[in-house]
């Protein structure tokens, strides 16, 4: 397995690319210069500290470290759920729901794989198990948000129909079923136009780089299907999860809907 | 019976008894929360107070049993489906209750984008009139309806409240409220109900 490495010198004339969208920014008037330098320089940074702290999680192999690592990782993929919602739970289950669901998803298949598959030792070695996570994280984020998204909006525009639903004795279940169903539909979506499109549109990252770092493009593959299939199971669940709690917690014991749960919902 | 006692919902409070076979008419402003005090009855929006169907605690039925039983209309029926018969469990036998209410008969397989508001509310009302609840909350019924259709809304009220059903019929029309109420429960912006004979 043999791969061209880089010095950071090899990146200077490559950036120069990026100096030449700020002089067209400039040359254009697209008034884009400043976000772009802050971007570029947010990106450096980022890349950078995250290269030696893998370094460092690397060589320490420590289940600790390991964890708290997780931990963040979970914690910016929760912060990323709310952003991205139009509208937003109330109290503790605001930031509770998508993270205790994509911690639940992205941990355990994250987990099965690398109990089941990968096997490597010992078996939360940083190396395997913080890449991974973070794959499962970013595709389970996205099927979580999206379904909370389409859950909270489609609850607050089909008000009328979910409660006459209720207000004729149908449970909550029964009531809130077609939103439900639509929710987990959107939540489902991206993840399987991606398997579609994947090999014909788009080369995965996580191949490409594999095959740029020397492995066979056979092998490259059957990692990247090893990463489809968790990504598939895990946003399945981790969706369900979030758009069943959301509904849960968007209705009571008595069966009412409850939309003075959503941030900014008058209680009727 | 149906017994209200101390039914506090923001700044609504009331308490009130309603027989067997009797229609009260709910009188008052707009806003005044007439919507409120009969969601809160039926149960559909957290509220506090104690209330009775026959001596039994609404806490002690689940609360679709209860809403099958004290049933609250809106004034705007909602649907949850595309097609006008999905929202029946036995469309065929609605039909007789449908044409009585001047209604098409061929109007099952209707998308509900088809009807026309008044069409809607008195489709609404079929369907909930299928459950034959005990308690009718009934929310501005004929707001949509022209005198005619109006007309027979409160007939076929009428003859489910000689059947012995219990009725609460909240209108902004007095000369409704006089005909179909055996009481008034005029309802005041500080959330008392005051109550008249027509």
């Amino acid at each position: 397995m043999t791969y061209i490495q880089l010095s950071y010198g090899d990146l200077i004339l490559p950036a120069l690319l990026v100096v030449m969208d700020g002089v067209l920014s400039l040359i254009l008037r697209l008034k884009l210069e400043k976000q772009l330098a802050i971007a570029t320089v947010r990106m450096v940074v980022q890349l950078v500290l995250v290269g030696y702290v893998l370094s460092f999680l690397f060589a320490a192999v420590s289940p600790i470290w390991t964890a708290l690592a997780a931990f963040i990782m979970v914690l910016f993929a929760s912060r990323e759920i709310v952003a991205r919602q139009k509208r937003r739970l109330t109290g503790v289950w605001k930031y509770g729901l998508g993270a205790t669901c994509t911690l639940l998803a992205a941990g355990t298949v994250t987990m099965f794989a690398l109990l089941t598959e990968l096997r490597p030792d010992p078996w939360y070695h940083p190396r395997y198990a913080l890449p991974l996570l973070g794959m499962m994280l970013g595709n389970t984020m996205t099927g979580i948000s999206l379904g909370l998204d389409v859950l909270t909006n489609s609850l607050v525009r089909e008000r009328a129909a979910v409660e006459a639903c209720l207000a004729l004795g149908g449970t909550r279940h029964e009531a809130l079923l077609p939103i439900i169903r639509d929710a987990l539909r959107s939540g489902f979506m991206p993840i399987m136009n991606s398997m579609a499109a994947i090999g014909l549109v788009s080369l995965p990252g996580m191949m490409t780089g594999q095959i740029l770092a020397g492995v066979e493009p056979v092998d490259a593959v059957k990692y990247q299907l090893l990463i489809m299939f968790l990504i598939a199971g895990g946003t399945g669940f981790g969706t369900l999860a979030a758009v069943l709690g959301g509904a849960r917690l968007l209705t009571d014991h008595r069966h009412r809907l409850r939309l003075d749960r959503i941030v900014g919902e008058p209680s009727i | 019976m149906l017994t209200v006692s101390g039914l506090k919902r923001l700044h609504i409070s009331v308490s009130f008894d309603l027989q067997d076979g009797e229609c009260v008419a709910l009188q008052g402003p707009s806003g005044v929360g007439k919507t409120l005090l009969l969601r809160s009855i039926a149960d559909l929006d957290p509220n506090e107070g104690a209330v009775k169907l026959d001596g039994t605690p609404r806490e002690a039925v689940p609360a679709p049993t209860w809403r099958k039983r004290v049933t609250y209309l809106a004034a705007e029926a909602g649907w949850w489906s595309d097609i006008v018969q999905e929202h029946f469990t036995a469309w065929d036998d609605a039909l007789p209750l449908v044409m009585r209410l001047g209604l098409p008969g061929d109007c099952g397989p209707w998308p509900v984008q088809r009807l026309s508001t008044g069409e809607r509310q008195r489709l609404g009302l079929v369907r909930g009139l299928m459950l034959r609840s005990r308690v009718l909350l009934l929310d501005e019924p004929t707001s949509a309806l022209d005198s005619a259709s109006a007309a027979a809304v409160e007939a076929l009220i009428a003859e489910r409240v000689a059947d012995g059903t219990s009725v609460i019929w909240s209108t902004h029309d007095d000369a409704q409220a006089g005909r179909v109420g055996s009481r008034i429960f005029a309802m005041s912006p500080d959330g008392n109900i005051k109550e008249s004979l027509p």
